[in-house]
């Protein structure tokens, strides 16, 4: 700490603290705001002259993963969590979705686990689903379906796919483990406003047509759109007839993939969805507060005349079953498409990304993306483990079995609840009938830190959302598809159009 | 944290656009619970021709010589040139752990990753912002000058080639004090306890559903 403070004003000098600059500012209520500014704007507990802010964090997810040096930065230092009762924590990254009962084989993985069991129990965190409670899973995935993520909250996880959480029209963003020690010695955070952008996303679901592109593809299109860092800087608000027609679990899986995008946050307005969703889960509001709450939520829109920084419309009417080629997100093409040739491209830094890309991946450039043939299959991940994901993928295999070139076929469902609900639907049946696995929950092969992962060359037909080198497994090819076409690629062996199975 | 103020150091150039935190630091270094020991396996993938895990000795693994870090005139780099949507992907803070802890000191590249970005300035690295026309001239001119040399000016914002460019670059001067100062954010941010309780007795009256300890 700072024994004097520099001559110019500056962030947290103390010197500033009575100062006329530090009073947060009211929010102009008269002009019409964004959703992101009513979030922002109820969240400021104080502002610099910069336009530095502390915001005020409501739910702090934690995992195995990002929280040891975490805890052990506030023992060092003598401090406590502030509050307790925003945090909810889980084991998620390196658990086993086999055989669980006999614990962690791999003793650096064990020693993680248990490390956050003892942080737990040391620091009194009293919301801890550990690997073997039955609401255990992953951790974007247990936060809403405990109704533990509410409309209004910022949310935050030492995790990039915190954006999911946004679905709920909450501020919600990853951060790193010295912001996870931040948020839980001071519940704030020190953040600076993004620029807003609204992607808009039209189109007549449904209209008479059989098939209509499920959230994945959704969000896949709009990343192959504007890029991997073409939401960089920016607060995402998807918005659009096409999302108000998803599900909260597509609206989900579209907000999770806002950080394959760039944006360190994505999210959609209220609606009655939303509600009906969170009405009687263990961590929304009890009855007697539910209408008040609900009441609120519902002014969780941007009004009539916001205005947004930048603006993207996408006709979703177009949008084919996407099938990412490449070892980016933005590396996509609908299933009819061929791989691109480089040798097409002006850019010479893109041209040379997408041939180092088609060299991992063992693809040559032109070949049609339903020529390619595939090793295993991936079902699960934060982006596509939720009941309706796995209702989706059952649609398709249901007396269907899976190609005799699959080496290996798995489902992971995204959290025991979900599996269970599963279950009592029957889909485990279809699922083992078609010749898939049926795990425990986890994050499994979306990342491979526990024993599910990819032998070099393989190739992967999987639900998760990143498709980087080695991501998988060293040397494992990911193609990202939507269940429904992970589901078609394993019956074919190949990628496949779910539209002529369906 | 270690303060930054003025640093003169060896650039290195990685010529790839959109190196993700994978790449800079692959999962299975992620397992570890402490927060240092990482710069070993940063880049661990391109760095080494075999595979990498936690626990063994890289002294004994064989180094790509392709990779721009292995080569000789280069050894000892603390400035790491790169392309576009630096740090992309994970918000893992592992990743700058390992840059840090491989000897950089500061990044410069076109663009960054927002959460890796604010990763950096948590940890006494510097990520350096320029145009892609100044990142380019820096690239022709660090390929064709051994044992380039750059000075960051942190103070005054510039980025100087000897005997050549400087360049001005952007940072939030709050951030910019952090870091030049060596301060701990946490201890910067108790200095507002009584405001952070004001908001929440408000907020509490407001959304008492966010405060559920409350309910009586
Ligand atoms: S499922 Fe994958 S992306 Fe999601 S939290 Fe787990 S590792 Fe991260």
């Amino acid at each position: 700490m700072p024994e004097s403070v520099p001559g110019n004003a500056v962030a947290y000098n103390p010197a500033m603290r009575s100062s006329p600059q530090s009073t947060p500012q009211l929010p102009p209520q008269a002009r019409p705001r964004t959703l992101y500014d009513k979030l922002w704007d109820a969240h400021v507990v104080h502002t610099e002259s910069d336009g530095t802010a502390l915001i005020y964090i409501d739910r702090h997810l934690v995992h195995e993963v990002t929280s040891p040096q975490a805890f052990e930065g506030l023992e060092i230092n003598g401090r406590k969590p502030w509050r307790l009762k925003s945090i909810l924590a889980t084991s998620d990254h390196n658990v086993p979705t086999v055989g669980r009962h006999e614990g962690i084989s791999d003793a650096v993985s064990r020693l993680q686990v248990e490390t956050l069991d003892k942080n737990i129990k040391k620091f009194g965190v009293g919301d801890y689903f550990g690997m073997n409670d039955s609401r255990q899973g992953i951790v974007h995935v247990i936060g809403p379906e405990q109704g533990a993520t509410l409309p209004g909250m910022t949310v935050v996880c030492g995790d990039s796919h915190t954006s999911t959480h946004g679905a709920f029209a909450a501020l919600a963003f990853g951060i790193g483990t010295s912001e996870v020690e931040h948020v839980m010695a001071t519940q704030c955070l020190v953040a600076k406003k993004s620029k807003s952008l609204l992607i808009r996303v039209e189109g007549k679901v449904g209209g008479g047509r059989r098939w209509q592109p499920t959230a994945k593809d959704i969000v896949l299109a709009i990343i192959g759109k504007i890029g991997t860092a073409g939401g960089t800087g920016y607060a995402i608000e998807f918005a659009g007839s096409a999302i108000r027609a998803l599900s909260m679990e597509g609206r989900m899986t579209v907000c999770n993939m806002a950080i394959e995008a760039g944006a360190r946050a994505g999210m959609v307005a209220v609606d009655d969805k939303t509600i009906d969703y969170l009405r009687g889960r263990p961590y929304a509001p009890p009855a007697a507060q539910f209408d008040q709450a609900s009441a609120h939520w519902r002014s969780l829109h941007s009004d009539e005349g916001a205005v947004f920084d930048r603006v993207v419309e996408l006709d979703a009417t177009n949008v084919m079953p996407q099938v990412t080629w490449g070892t980016s997100p933005e590396m996509v093409a609908g299933i009819a498409a061929n791989v691109p040739d480089p040798a097409k491209e002006t850019d010479p830094v893109k041209r040379e990304a997408m041939e180092r890309a088609l060299q991992y991946m063992g693809i040559d450039p032109g070949t049609p993306i339903s020529q390619i043939k595939i090793d295993k299959v991936f079902i699960g991940s934060c982006t596509n483990s939720r009941i309706e994901d796995l209702r989706a993928a059952a649609g398709v295999l249901r007396g269907r079995h899976i190609a005799s070139n699959i080496t290996l076929a798995m489902v992971v469902p995204g959290s025991g609840l979900v599996k269970r609900q599963a279950e009592a639907e029957g889909l485990d049946k279809v699922f083992l009938a078609a010749g898939f696995e049926w795990r425990d929950p986890g994050c499994s092969m979306c990342l491979g830190m526990n024993d599910d992962r990819l032998s070099p060359g393989e190739r992967c037909a999987s639900t998760s959302n990143r498709n980087f080198e080695g991501r998988q497994g060293a040397g494992g090819r990911t193609h990202l598809v939507s269940p429904e076409m992970a589901a078609a690629a394993a019956i074919a062996g190949r990628f496949a159009d779910v539209r002529d199975i369906l | 944290m270690e303060p930054f103020r003025v640093h003169t150091g060896l650039m290195v150039p990685l010529d790839r656009a959109n190196v993700d935190t994978d790449a800079i630091i692959p999962k299975q270094f992620l397992k570890s619970i402490k927060r240092t020991g990482f710069g070993e396996n940063a880049f661990d993938e391109w760095r080494y021709m075999d595979h990498g895990e936690p626990g063994v000795d890289n002294s004994k693994r064989a180094l790509n010589p392709n990779f721009a870090l292995n080569q000789p005139r280069y050894k000892g780099a603390t400035i790491l040139l790169a392309r576009k949507n630096f740090g992309c992907g994970s918000s893992r803070e592992h990743a700058p752990w390992a840059l840090q802890q491989f000897g950089f000191r500061a990044i410069i590249a076109p663009s960054f990753a927002d959460i890796f970005y604010n990763n950096c300035f948590k940890n006494g690295l510097l990520p350096i912002v320029l145009s892609e026309l100044q990142v380019d001239h820096l690239f022709n001119v660090v390929m064709a000058t051994s044992g380039l040399r750059l000075t960051i000016d942190l103070e005054r914002q510039l980025v100087e080639v000897p005997g050549g460019e400087v360049y001005q670059f952007e940072v939030d001067d709050s951030r910019k004090q952090s870091l030049l100062n060596g301060w701990d954010e946490i201890g910067l941010t108790l200095r507002h306890v009584d405001k952070i309780r004001a908001y929440e007795q408000s907020r509490a009256i407001r959304e008492p559903w966010i405060f559920p300890e409350q309910r009586g």
